[in-house]
Protein backbone atom coordinates (compact mmCIF):
# COMPACT_ATOMS: atom_id res chain seq x y z
CA UNK A 1 0.00 0.00 0.00
CA UNK A 2 1.40 3.35 -0.91
CA UNK A 3 2.10 5.58 2.21
CA UNK A 4 -0.37 8.17 2.93
CA UNK A 5 0.81 11.64 2.15
CA UNK A 6 -0.59 15.18 2.85
CA UNK A 7 -1.59 17.49 0.32
CA UNK A 8 0.51 19.64 1.16
CA UNK A 9 3.34 17.69 0.63
CA UNK A 10 2.04 16.36 -3.08
CA UNK A 11 2.01 19.65 -3.99
CA UNK A 12 5.62 20.45 -2.86
CA UNK A 13 6.20 17.64 -5.07
CA UNK A 14 4.29 18.24 -8.04
CA UNK A 15 5.56 21.88 -7.96
CA UNK A 16 9.72 20.59 -7.87
CA UNK A 17 8.96 17.92 -10.83
CA UNK A 18 7.37 19.92 -13.28
CA UNK A 19 9.81 22.73 -12.48
CA UNK A 20 12.69 19.99 -13.23
CA UNK A 21 11.05 18.36 -16.09
CA UNK A 22 10.20 21.15 -17.73
CA UNK A 23 13.88 22.74 -17.69
CA UNK A 24 15.08 19.30 -18.99
CA UNK A 25 12.20 19.66 -21.91
CA UNK A 26 13.26 23.23 -22.44
CA UNK A 27 15.64 23.03 -25.46
CA UNK A 28 13.25 20.95 -27.22
CA UNK A 29 10.65 23.16 -26.23
CA UNK A 30 12.72 26.63 -27.62
CA UNK A 31 13.29 24.53 -30.79
CA UNK A 32 10.11 23.53 -31.65
CA UNK A 33 9.11 27.13 -30.58
CA UNK A 34 11.96 28.81 -32.76
CA UNK A 35 11.09 26.71 -35.82
CA UNK A 36 7.70 29.05 -35.96
CA UNK A 37 9.15 32.41 -35.66
CA UNK A 38 11.36 34.15 -38.47
CA UNK A 39 14.99 34.66 -38.17
CA UNK A 40 14.73 37.97 -36.54
CA UNK A 41 12.58 36.89 -33.87
CA UNK A 42 14.54 33.73 -33.18
CA UNK A 43 18.04 35.53 -32.00
CA UNK A 44 15.40 38.78 -30.33
CA UNK A 45 16.80 39.96 -27.04
CA UNK A 46 14.90 39.71 -24.64
CA UNK A 47 14.04 36.69 -26.45
CA UNK A 48 10.35 36.22 -27.33
CA UNK A 49 7.93 32.82 -26.03
CA UNK A 50 5.24 32.81 -27.48
CA UNK A 51 3.96 36.41 -29.00
CA UNK A 52 5.58 36.25 -32.11
CA UNK A 53 3.86 36.19 -35.32
CA UNK A 54 3.76 32.30 -35.82
CA UNK A 55 5.19 31.55 -39.54
CA UNK A 56 5.08 28.15 -41.32
CA UNK A 57 7.85 29.72 -43.70
CA UNK A 58 11.24 28.00 -42.54
CA UNK A 59 9.40 24.80 -42.94
CA UNK A 60 8.53 25.68 -46.57
CA UNK A 61 12.38 26.79 -47.38
CA UNK A 62 14.02 24.04 -45.48
CA UNK A 63 12.27 21.79 -47.96
CA UNK A 64 12.71 23.79 -50.98
CA UNK A 65 16.64 24.73 -49.96
CA UNK A 66 17.76 20.97 -49.20
CA UNK A 67 14.62 18.47 -50.19
CA UNK A 68 14.00 17.56 -47.15
CA UNK A 69 11.85 14.73 -48.05
CA UNK A 70 14.96 12.69 -49.49
CA UNK A 71 16.93 12.59 -46.49
CA UNK A 72 13.73 11.94 -44.49
CA UNK A 73 13.01 8.93 -46.81
CA UNK A 74 16.52 7.61 -46.65
CA UNK A 75 16.17 7.86 -42.65
CA UNK A 76 12.73 5.82 -43.28
CA UNK A 77 14.14 3.49 -45.31
CA UNK A 78 17.94 2.75 -43.63
CA UNK A 79 15.77 2.78 -39.91
CA UNK A 80 12.96 0.68 -40.80
CA UNK A 81 14.88 -2.00 -43.51
CA UNK A 82 17.52 -2.34 -40.77
CA UNK A 83 15.20 -3.22 -38.22
CA UNK A 84 12.55 -5.52 -39.98
CA UNK A 85 15.89 -7.25 -41.56
CA UNK A 86 16.93 -7.93 -38.04
CA UNK A 87 13.58 -9.46 -36.86
CA UNK A 88 13.54 -11.64 -39.18
CA UNK A 89 17.10 -12.78 -38.75
CA UNK A 90 16.41 -12.65 -34.72
CA UNK A 91 13.17 -14.20 -33.89
CA UNK A 92 14.18 -18.14 -34.92
CA UNK A 93 17.13 -17.50 -33.03
CA UNK A 94 15.87 -16.14 -30.39
CA UNK A 95 13.36 -18.67 -30.56
CA UNK A 96 15.14 -21.44 -30.45
CA UNK A 97 17.45 -20.05 -27.34
CA UNK A 98 14.13 -19.44 -25.58
CA UNK A 99 12.68 -22.93 -26.14
CA UNK A 100 15.15 -24.96 -26.87
CA UNK A 101 17.96 -23.90 -24.60
CA UNK A 102 21.29 -25.82 -24.81
CA UNK A 103 24.46 -25.95 -22.67
CA UNK A 104 25.52 -23.45 -24.89
CA UNK A 105 22.73 -20.85 -25.11
CA UNK A 106 23.91 -18.58 -22.08
CA UNK A 107 27.59 -18.53 -24.16
CA UNK A 108 26.33 -17.19 -27.63
CA UNK A 109 23.92 -14.87 -26.15
CA UNK A 110 26.70 -12.90 -23.89
CA UNK A 111 29.36 -13.63 -27.12
CA UNK A 112 26.55 -11.79 -29.20
CA UNK A 113 26.44 -9.00 -26.99
CA UNK A 114 30.06 -8.80 -26.75
CA UNK A 115 29.98 -7.85 -30.84
CA UNK A 116 27.76 -4.95 -29.75
CA UNK A 117 30.97 -3.79 -27.14
CA UNK A 118 33.13 -3.73 -30.15
CA UNK A 119 33.93 0.03 -30.41
CA UNK A 120 32.64 1.50 -34.16
CA UNK A 121 35.90 3.68 -34.66
CA UNK A 122 37.97 0.48 -34.10
CA UNK A 123 36.73 -0.97 -37.54
CA UNK A 124 35.59 2.23 -39.26
CA UNK A 125 38.42 1.73 -41.76
CA UNK A 126 37.54 -1.61 -42.85
CA UNK A 127 34.14 -1.06 -43.14
CA UNK A 128 34.68 2.46 -45.32
CA UNK A 129 37.34 0.25 -47.39
CA UNK A 130 35.11 -2.75 -47.68
CA UNK A 131 32.26 -1.10 -49.06
CA UNK A 132 34.54 1.72 -51.18
CA UNK A 133 35.67 -1.59 -52.71
CA UNK A 134 31.88 -3.46 -53.01
CA UNK A 135 31.20 0.15 -54.34
CA UNK A 136 28.28 0.65 -51.80
CA UNK A 137 29.52 3.81 -50.30
CA UNK A 138 26.74 6.05 -49.48
CA UNK A 139 24.65 3.34 -50.20
CA UNK A 140 21.28 2.76 -48.34
CA UNK A 141 21.38 -0.81 -48.75
CA UNK A 142 24.78 -1.16 -47.24
CA UNK A 143 23.75 0.99 -44.43
CA UNK A 144 20.64 -0.98 -43.63
CA UNK A 145 22.92 -4.33 -43.73
CA UNK A 146 25.53 -2.47 -41.37
CA UNK A 147 23.11 -1.00 -39.11
CA UNK A 148 20.75 -4.55 -38.87
CA UNK A 149 24.20 -6.09 -37.94
CA UNK A 150 24.88 -3.12 -35.13
CA UNK A 151 21.32 -3.56 -33.63
CA UNK A 152 21.39 -7.69 -33.83
CA UNK A 153 22.64 -8.45 -30.48
CA UNK A 154 20.21 -6.04 -29.24
CA UNK A 155 17.15 -7.44 -30.80
CA UNK A 156 17.82 -11.06 -30.31
CA UNK A 157 18.30 -9.99 -26.86
CA UNK A 158 15.14 -8.54 -26.14
CA UNK A 159 13.12 -10.93 -28.34
CA UNK A 160 14.93 -13.60 -25.74
CA UNK A 161 14.01 -12.30 -22.76
CA UNK A 162 10.11 -11.66 -23.83
CA UNK A 163 10.27 -15.58 -25.39
CA UNK A 164 11.25 -16.84 -22.42
CA UNK A 165 8.45 -15.07 -20.62
CA UNK A 166 5.92 -17.20 -22.79
CA UNK A 167 5.09 -20.48 -20.42
CA UNK A 168 6.60 -23.60 -22.35
CA UNK A 169 3.95 -25.59 -20.77
CA UNK A 170 1.34 -24.16 -23.69
CA UNK A 171 4.07 -25.56 -26.24
CA UNK A 172 4.24 -29.09 -24.90
CA UNK A 173 0.24 -28.84 -24.59
CA UNK A 174 0.09 -27.64 -28.44
CA UNK A 175 3.04 -30.92 -29.30
CA UNK A 176 0.58 -33.67 -27.69
CA UNK A 177 -2.41 -32.45 -29.70
CA UNK A 178 -0.83 -33.22 -32.64
CA UNK A 179 0.96 -29.57 -33.72
CA UNK A 180 4.07 -30.20 -35.37
CA UNK A 181 6.72 -27.26 -35.21
CA UNK A 182 5.06 -25.33 -37.67
CA UNK A 183 2.23 -24.81 -36.38
CA UNK A 184 3.84 -24.66 -33.32
CA UNK A 185 5.20 -21.20 -34.12
CA UNK A 186 2.21 -19.61 -36.52
CA UNK A 187 -0.56 -20.36 -34.20
CA UNK A 188 0.83 -21.02 -30.90
CA UNK A 189 3.85 -19.09 -30.56
CA UNK A 190 3.03 -15.60 -33.15
CA UNK A 191 -0.02 -14.61 -31.54
CA UNK A 192 1.70 -14.69 -27.89
CA UNK A 193 5.14 -13.27 -28.77
CA UNK A 194 3.24 -10.34 -30.84
CA UNK A 195 3.72 -7.82 -28.05
CA UNK A 196 7.16 -8.64 -27.37
CA UNK A 197 8.30 -8.39 -31.27
CA UNK A 198 6.24 -5.05 -31.80
CA UNK A 199 8.38 -3.74 -28.68
CA UNK A 200 11.52 -4.63 -30.29
CA UNK A 201 10.56 -3.30 -33.71
CA UNK A 202 9.88 -0.15 -31.84
CA UNK A 203 12.60 0.33 -29.90
CA UNK A 204 15.15 -0.69 -32.62
CA UNK A 205 13.74 1.89 -34.76
CA UNK A 206 14.25 4.24 -32.91
CA UNK A 207 18.11 3.25 -32.00
CA UNK A 208 18.85 2.75 -35.62
CA UNK A 209 16.86 6.02 -36.20
CA UNK A 210 19.53 8.34 -33.96
CA UNK A 211 22.32 6.40 -35.22
CA UNK A 212 25.55 9.00 -36.21
CA UNK A 213 28.30 7.33 -36.36
CA UNK A 214 28.04 5.05 -39.68
CA UNK A 215 25.39 7.42 -41.17
CA UNK A 216 27.51 10.22 -41.17
CA UNK A 217 31.07 8.13 -42.20
CA UNK A 218 29.55 6.61 -44.73
CA UNK A 219 27.05 8.70 -46.62
CA UNK A 220 27.39 12.22 -48.71
CA UNK A 221 24.44 12.53 -50.68
CA UNK A 222 22.80 9.42 -52.17
CA UNK A 223 21.85 7.51 -49.12
CA UNK A 224 22.41 10.44 -46.00
CA UNK A 225 19.50 10.19 -43.48
CA UNK A 226 18.12 13.02 -41.04
CA UNK A 227 21.34 12.39 -38.77
CA UNK A 228 24.00 13.56 -42.17
CA UNK A 229 21.11 16.37 -42.89
CA UNK A 230 20.85 17.84 -39.68
CA UNK A 231 24.98 17.92 -39.58
CA UNK A 232 24.92 19.81 -42.57
CA UNK A 233 23.70 22.63 -41.07
CA UNK A 234 26.93 23.13 -38.79
CA UNK A 235 28.55 25.34 -40.79
CA UNK A 236 25.65 28.25 -41.05
CA UNK A 237 25.08 31.01 -43.68
CA UNK A 238 23.86 34.02 -42.61
CA UNK A 239 21.15 33.88 -40.14
CA UNK A 240 19.79 30.67 -40.00
CA UNK A 241 18.18 29.48 -36.12
CA UNK A 242 14.68 29.40 -37.03
CA UNK A 243 16.04 27.25 -40.51
CA UNK A 244 17.84 24.82 -38.12
CA UNK A 245 14.95 24.65 -35.40
CA UNK A 246 12.23 24.11 -38.63
CA UNK A 247 14.75 21.11 -39.76
CA UNK A 248 15.49 19.81 -36.19
CA UNK A 249 11.98 19.48 -35.45
CA UNK A 250 11.15 17.64 -38.49
CA UNK A 251 14.13 15.43 -37.80
CA UNK A 252 13.14 14.12 -34.08
CA UNK A 253 8.92 14.85 -33.99
CA UNK A 254 8.13 11.07 -35.60
CA UNK A 255 10.43 9.66 -32.62
CA UNK A 256 9.83 11.68 -29.64
CA UNK A 257 5.87 10.27 -30.35
CA UNK A 258 7.80 6.89 -31.22
CA UNK A 259 9.52 7.30 -27.87
CA UNK A 260 7.26 8.05 -25.67
CA UNK A 261 5.44 4.79 -26.43
CA UNK A 262 8.34 2.75 -25.42
CA UNK A 263 9.88 3.85 -22.07
CA UNK A 264 9.22 0.45 -21.04
CA UNK A 265 11.44 -1.07 -23.35
CA UNK A 266 13.98 0.92 -23.37
CA UNK A 267 14.74 -0.19 -19.75
CA UNK A 268 14.31 -3.74 -21.01
CA UNK A 269 15.82 -3.35 -24.11
CA UNK A 270 19.32 -1.28 -23.32
CA UNK A 271 19.98 -2.64 -19.40
CA UNK A 272 20.06 -6.49 -21.92
CA UNK A 273 16.80 -7.65 -19.36
CA UNK A 274 19.20 -7.13 -15.93
CA UNK A 275 16.84 -4.41 -14.84
CA UNK A 276 13.31 -4.42 -15.55
CA UNK B 1 12.15 -32.13 -22.61
CA UNK B 2 13.25 -30.92 -26.25
CA UNK B 3 13.68 -33.71 -28.89
CA UNK B 4 16.73 -34.42 -30.95
CA UNK B 5 14.39 -33.01 -34.15
CA UNK B 6 13.80 -29.93 -32.46
CA UNK B 7 17.32 -29.65 -31.15
CA UNK B 8 18.34 -29.85 -34.88
CA UNK B 9 16.18 -27.40 -36.28
CA UNK B 10 17.16 -24.67 -33.39
CA UNK B 11 20.92 -25.09 -34.16
CA UNK B 12 19.24 -23.94 -37.84
CA UNK B 13 16.91 -21.76 -36.79
CA UNK B 14 20.04 -19.71 -34.56
CA UNK B 15 22.42 -20.83 -37.73
CA UNK B 16 22.06 -17.05 -39.78
CA UNK B 17 22.25 -14.84 -36.73
CA UNK B 18 25.37 -16.07 -35.41
CA UNK B 19 27.09 -16.69 -38.61
CA UNK B 20 26.33 -13.06 -39.57
CA UNK B 21 27.47 -11.64 -36.42
CA UNK B 22 30.65 -13.80 -36.73
CA UNK B 23 31.34 -12.57 -40.48
CA UNK B 24 30.67 -8.80 -38.41
CA UNK B 25 33.26 -9.60 -35.63
CA UNK B 26 36.26 -11.67 -37.44
CA UNK B 27 36.51 -9.46 -40.86
CA UNK B 28 36.53 -6.13 -40.13
CA UNK B 29 38.77 -7.21 -36.87
CA UNK B 30 41.15 -9.35 -38.45
CA UNK B 31 41.39 -6.61 -40.95
CA UNK B 32 42.16 -3.94 -37.95
CA UNK B 33 44.61 -5.66 -36.75
CA UNK B 34 46.83 -6.72 -40.39
CA UNK B 35 46.50 -2.75 -41.02
CA UNK B 36 47.77 -1.99 -37.49
CA UNK B 37 50.91 -3.79 -38.49
CA UNK B 38 51.40 -2.46 -41.62
CA UNK B 39 52.38 1.03 -43.05
CA UNK B 40 49.14 1.58 -44.87
CA UNK B 41 49.11 5.38 -46.51
CA UNK B 42 46.35 5.12 -48.94
CA UNK B 43 47.16 8.36 -50.52
CA UNK B 44 50.59 8.54 -50.40
CA UNK B 45 51.91 5.37 -51.52
CA UNK B 46 49.50 2.92 -50.25
CA UNK B 47 50.23 -0.26 -48.03
CA UNK B 48 54.19 -0.12 -47.69
CA UNK B 49 54.61 -3.54 -45.86
CA UNK B 50 55.14 -4.88 -42.50
CA UNK B 51 56.25 -2.72 -39.48
CA UNK B 52 55.88 -4.59 -36.56
CA UNK B 53 54.42 -2.64 -33.80
CA UNK B 54 55.65 0.57 -34.93
CA UNK B 55 52.65 1.96 -35.16
CA UNK B 56 51.47 1.09 -31.40
CA UNK B 57 54.18 2.79 -30.22
CA UNK B 58 53.75 5.69 -32.70
CA UNK B 59 50.11 6.26 -31.55
CA UNK B 60 51.04 6.22 -27.99
CA UNK B 61 53.71 8.86 -28.00
CA UNK B 62 52.58 10.61 -30.14
CA UNK B 63 51.82 14.10 -28.28
CA UNK B 64 48.25 13.88 -29.10
CA UNK B 65 47.59 10.96 -27.14
CA UNK B 66 47.69 11.43 -23.56
CA UNK B 67 45.59 14.76 -24.07
CA UNK B 68 43.05 12.94 -25.52
CA UNK B 69 43.17 10.05 -23.19
CA UNK B 70 42.71 12.54 -20.49
CA UNK B 71 39.82 14.52 -22.50
CA UNK B 72 38.14 10.74 -22.71
CA UNK B 73 38.10 10.52 -19.20
CA UNK B 74 37.31 14.26 -18.14
CA UNK B 75 34.29 13.56 -20.36
CA UNK B 76 32.92 9.81 -19.58
CA UNK B 77 33.59 10.34 -16.08
CA UNK B 78 31.43 14.18 -16.04
CA UNK B 79 28.60 12.46 -17.77
CA UNK B 80 28.79 9.57 -15.65
CA UNK B 81 29.21 11.74 -11.91
CA UNK B 82 26.38 14.31 -13.36
CA UNK B 83 23.58 11.24 -14.73
CA UNK B 84 24.57 9.27 -11.64
CA UNK B 85 23.94 11.59 -8.66
CA UNK B 86 21.48 13.60 -10.60
CA UNK B 87 19.39 10.81 -11.88
CA UNK B 88 19.15 9.45 -8.56
CA UNK B 89 17.97 12.43 -6.77
CA UNK B 90 15.18 12.96 -10.14
CA UNK B 91 14.38 8.81 -9.36
CA UNK B 92 13.80 9.58 -6.34
CA UNK B 93 11.55 12.68 -7.01
CA UNK B 94 9.75 10.83 -9.59
CA UNK B 95 8.66 8.32 -7.28
CA UNK B 96 6.53 10.36 -5.13
CA UNK B 97 3.11 11.06 -5.12
CA UNK B 98 2.38 13.70 -7.28
CA UNK B 99 0.06 15.12 -10.31
CA UNK B 100 0.77 14.33 -13.70
CA UNK B 101 3.62 12.13 -12.91
CA UNK B 102 3.07 10.55 -16.45
CA UNK B 103 3.53 13.94 -18.16
CA UNK B 104 6.61 14.74 -15.57
CA UNK B 105 8.27 11.32 -16.73
CA UNK B 106 7.38 12.13 -20.71
CA UNK B 107 9.15 15.39 -20.22
CA UNK B 108 11.96 14.05 -18.38
CA UNK B 109 12.56 11.22 -20.87
CA UNK B 110 12.30 12.98 -24.28
CA UNK B 111 15.97 14.30 -25.04
CA UNK B 112 16.75 10.81 -24.91
CA UNK B 113 15.12 10.19 -28.06
CA UNK B 114 16.73 13.31 -29.73
CA UNK B 115 19.04 12.34 -31.99
CA UNK B 116 22.84 13.62 -31.19
CA UNK B 117 23.23 16.05 -34.30
CA UNK B 118 20.25 17.61 -33.70
CA UNK B 119 21.01 18.14 -29.84
CA UNK B 120 24.50 19.29 -30.19
CA UNK B 121 23.64 21.66 -32.89
CA UNK B 122 20.52 23.18 -31.03
CA UNK B 123 23.03 23.47 -28.05
CA UNK B 124 25.76 24.85 -29.95
CA UNK B 125 23.54 27.68 -31.73
CA UNK B 126 20.59 28.10 -29.79
CA UNK B 127 21.74 27.94 -26.51
CA UNK B 128 26.03 28.20 -26.49
CA UNK B 129 26.64 30.95 -29.56
CA UNK B 130 28.46 34.08 -27.94
CA UNK B 131 26.38 36.72 -29.86
CA UNK B 132 23.03 35.32 -29.83
CA UNK B 133 22.67 32.26 -28.02
CA UNK B 134 20.53 32.16 -24.70
CA UNK B 135 22.96 31.68 -22.23
CA UNK B 136 24.67 35.14 -24.01
CA UNK B 137 21.28 36.67 -23.67
CA UNK B 138 21.39 35.24 -19.98
CA UNK B 139 24.80 36.52 -19.03
CA UNK B 140 24.40 39.96 -20.78
CA UNK B 141 21.15 40.58 -18.48
CA UNK B 142 22.65 39.93 -15.38
CA UNK B 143 25.67 42.29 -16.88
CA UNK B 144 28.19 40.16 -17.77
CA UNK B 145 30.12 39.14 -20.71
CA UNK B 146 28.70 35.96 -22.72
CA UNK B 147 31.20 32.88 -22.35
CA UNK B 148 32.32 31.71 -25.88
CA UNK B 149 31.27 28.02 -24.60
CA UNK B 150 32.70 25.92 -27.18
CA UNK B 151 36.14 27.43 -27.23
CA UNK B 152 36.54 28.45 -23.43
CA UNK B 153 35.05 25.85 -21.52
CA UNK B 154 34.86 23.65 -24.94
CA UNK B 155 35.35 19.98 -22.95
CA UNK B 156 32.69 21.07 -20.31
CA UNK B 157 29.95 22.10 -22.65
CA UNK B 158 30.40 18.84 -24.59
CA UNK B 159 30.17 16.72 -21.22
CA UNK B 160 26.92 19.30 -20.59
CA UNK B 161 25.27 18.37 -23.99
CA UNK B 162 25.85 14.64 -23.72
CA UNK B 163 24.52 14.70 -20.39
CA UNK B 164 21.68 15.97 -21.32
CA UNK B 165 21.04 13.24 -23.75
CA UNK B 166 21.77 10.40 -21.06
CA UNK B 167 20.66 11.77 -18.16
CA UNK B 168 17.21 10.58 -18.84
CA UNK B 169 18.19 6.95 -19.51
CA UNK B 170 19.86 6.61 -16.32
CA UNK B 171 16.91 8.53 -14.44
CA UNK B 172 14.66 5.86 -16.32
CA UNK B 173 16.90 2.93 -15.03
CA UNK B 174 17.38 3.57 -11.83
CA UNK B 175 13.32 4.58 -11.23
CA UNK B 176 12.72 1.38 -12.53
CA UNK B 177 14.88 -0.08 -10.08
CA UNK B 178 13.29 2.79 -7.33
CA UNK B 179 9.79 1.32 -7.68
CA UNK B 180 10.27 -2.26 -6.93
CA UNK B 181 11.90 -1.06 -3.84
CA UNK B 182 9.69 -2.43 -0.81
CA UNK B 183 7.85 0.32 0.95
CA UNK B 184 6.98 -1.33 4.38
CA UNK B 185 10.76 -1.73 4.95
CA UNK B 186 10.87 2.18 4.38
CA UNK B 187 7.66 2.53 6.34
CA UNK B 188 9.48 0.44 9.60
CA UNK B 189 12.74 2.19 9.42
CA UNK B 190 10.91 5.26 9.67
CA UNK B 191 8.93 4.16 12.66
CA UNK B 192 12.14 3.03 14.19
CA UNK B 193 13.58 6.41 14.02
CA UNK B 194 15.71 6.39 11.20
CA UNK B 195 16.16 9.95 9.86
CA UNK B 196 15.71 10.12 6.00
CA UNK B 197 19.14 10.57 4.95
CA UNK B 198 20.02 7.27 6.91
CA UNK B 199 16.63 5.98 4.96
CA UNK B 200 18.50 6.52 2.02
CA UNK B 201 22.05 5.80 2.54
CA UNK B 202 21.17 2.31 4.11
CA UNK B 203 18.16 1.35 2.26
CA UNK B 204 17.63 2.90 -1.08
CA UNK B 205 20.78 3.11 -1.97
CA UNK B 206 22.19 -0.50 -1.57
CA UNK B 207 18.84 -1.24 -2.78
CA UNK B 208 20.02 0.72 -5.94
CA UNK B 209 23.43 -0.40 -6.41
CA UNK B 210 23.05 -3.25 -8.87
CA UNK B 211 20.86 -0.51 -11.38
CA UNK B 212 23.97 1.77 -10.71
CA UNK B 213 26.17 -0.30 -11.43
CA UNK B 214 24.52 -1.19 -15.06
CA UNK B 215 23.85 2.31 -15.55
CA UNK B 216 28.08 3.12 -15.35
CA UNK B 217 28.94 0.19 -17.61
CA UNK B 218 26.50 0.70 -20.44
CA UNK B 219 26.92 4.03 -20.34
CA UNK B 220 30.73 3.79 -20.11
CA UNK B 221 30.40 1.74 -23.34
CA UNK B 222 28.48 4.23 -25.34
CA UNK B 223 30.29 7.20 -23.94
CA UNK B 224 33.63 5.84 -25.30
CA UNK B 225 32.62 5.99 -28.58
CA UNK B 226 30.62 9.87 -28.30
CA UNK B 227 31.11 11.11 -32.05
CA UNK B 228 28.57 13.20 -33.64
CA UNK B 229 28.15 15.57 -30.44
CA UNK B 230 32.14 16.27 -31.09
CA UNK B 231 32.05 16.22 -34.73
CA UNK B 232 29.78 18.61 -34.72
CA UNK B 233 30.08 21.40 -32.34
CA UNK B 234 34.04 21.66 -32.16
CA UNK B 235 35.73 18.65 -34.49
CA UNK B 236 38.25 17.98 -32.20
CA UNK B 237 39.10 21.60 -31.79
CA UNK B 238 39.83 23.17 -28.15
CA UNK B 239 41.12 20.03 -26.35
CA UNK B 240 37.60 18.43 -26.97
CA UNK B 241 39.51 15.51 -29.06
CA UNK B 242 38.84 12.10 -27.72
CA UNK B 243 40.69 8.94 -27.83
CA UNK B 244 37.47 7.91 -30.64
CA UNK B 245 37.39 10.99 -32.84
CA UNK B 246 41.85 10.88 -32.67
CA UNK B 247 41.65 7.67 -34.58
CA UNK B 248 38.55 9.01 -36.46
CA UNK B 249 41.36 11.86 -37.64
CA UNK B 250 43.79 9.68 -38.37
CA UNK B 251 41.81 6.92 -40.35
CA UNK B 252 39.70 9.21 -42.81
CA UNK B 253 41.06 12.32 -42.45
CA UNK B 254 44.75 12.03 -42.29
CA UNK B 255 44.23 9.04 -43.79
CA UNK B 256 47.36 7.46 -41.85
CA UNK B 257 45.29 3.78 -41.73
CA UNK B 258 48.17 1.91 -40.14
CA UNK B 259 47.97 4.30 -36.83
CA UNK B 260 44.54 4.82 -36.76
CA UNK B 261 44.09 0.47 -36.48
CA UNK B 262 46.71 0.38 -33.98
CA UNK B 263 44.45 3.10 -32.41
CA UNK B 264 41.23 1.64 -33.08
CA UNK B 265 43.25 -2.07 -31.25
CA UNK B 266 44.05 0.06 -28.08
CA UNK B 267 40.24 1.10 -28.05
CA UNK B 268 38.33 -2.24 -28.42
CA UNK B 269 40.76 -3.34 -25.64
CA UNK B 270 39.63 -0.40 -23.19
CA UNK B 271 36.24 -1.68 -24.54
CA UNK B 272 36.30 -4.88 -23.41
CA UNK B 273 37.54 -4.35 -20.01
CA UNK B 274 34.38 -2.50 -19.44
CA UNK B 275 32.39 -4.99 -21.41
CA UNK B 276 33.73 -7.92 -18.86
CA UNK B 277 32.10 -6.42 -16.10
CA UNK B 278 29.16 -5.66 -17.53
CA UNK B 279 29.05 -9.26 -19.16
CA UNK B 280 29.50 -10.74 -15.42
CA UNK B 281 26.48 -8.90 -14.50
CA UNK B 282 24.73 -9.83 -17.16
CA UNK B 283 25.62 -13.41 -17.65
CA UNK B 284 24.60 -13.96 -13.75
CA UNK B 285 20.84 -12.38 -14.10
CA UNK B 286 20.53 -14.94 -16.52
CA UNK B 287 20.82 -17.90 -14.25
CA UNK B 288 18.50 -16.64 -12.11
Amino acid sequence: MARAVTTQRKALNTTLAWIIGLLIFFPILWTILTSFKTEAEAIANPPVFLFFDWTLENYAVVQERSNYMRFLWNSVIIAGGSTILGVLIAVPAAWSMAFVPSRRTKDILLWMLSTKMLPAVGVLYPIYLLCIQLGVLDNRLALVVILMLINLPIIVWMLYTYFREIPGEILEAARMDGAGLKEEILYVLTPMAIPGIASTLLLNFILAWNEAFWTLNLTSVDAAPLTAFIASYSSPEGLFFAKLSAASTMAIAPILILGWFSQKQLVRGLTFGAVK
Amino acid sequence: MATQHSRSAARIMMAPAVFLLLVWMLVPLSMTLWFSVRSYLPLRGGDQGFVGLENFTRFVTSSAFWPAILTTLIIVGGVLLISIVFGILLAMLLDQPMWGQGVVRILVIAPFFVMPTVSALVWKNMFMDPVNGLFAHLWRFFGADPIVWLSDASVFSIIMIVSWQWLPFATLILLTAIQSLDSEQLEAAEMDGANPLARFAFITLPHLSRAITIVILIQTIFLLAVFAEIFVTTGGAFGTRTLTYLIYQRVLESQNVGLGSAGGVYAIILANIVAIFLMRIVGKNLDR
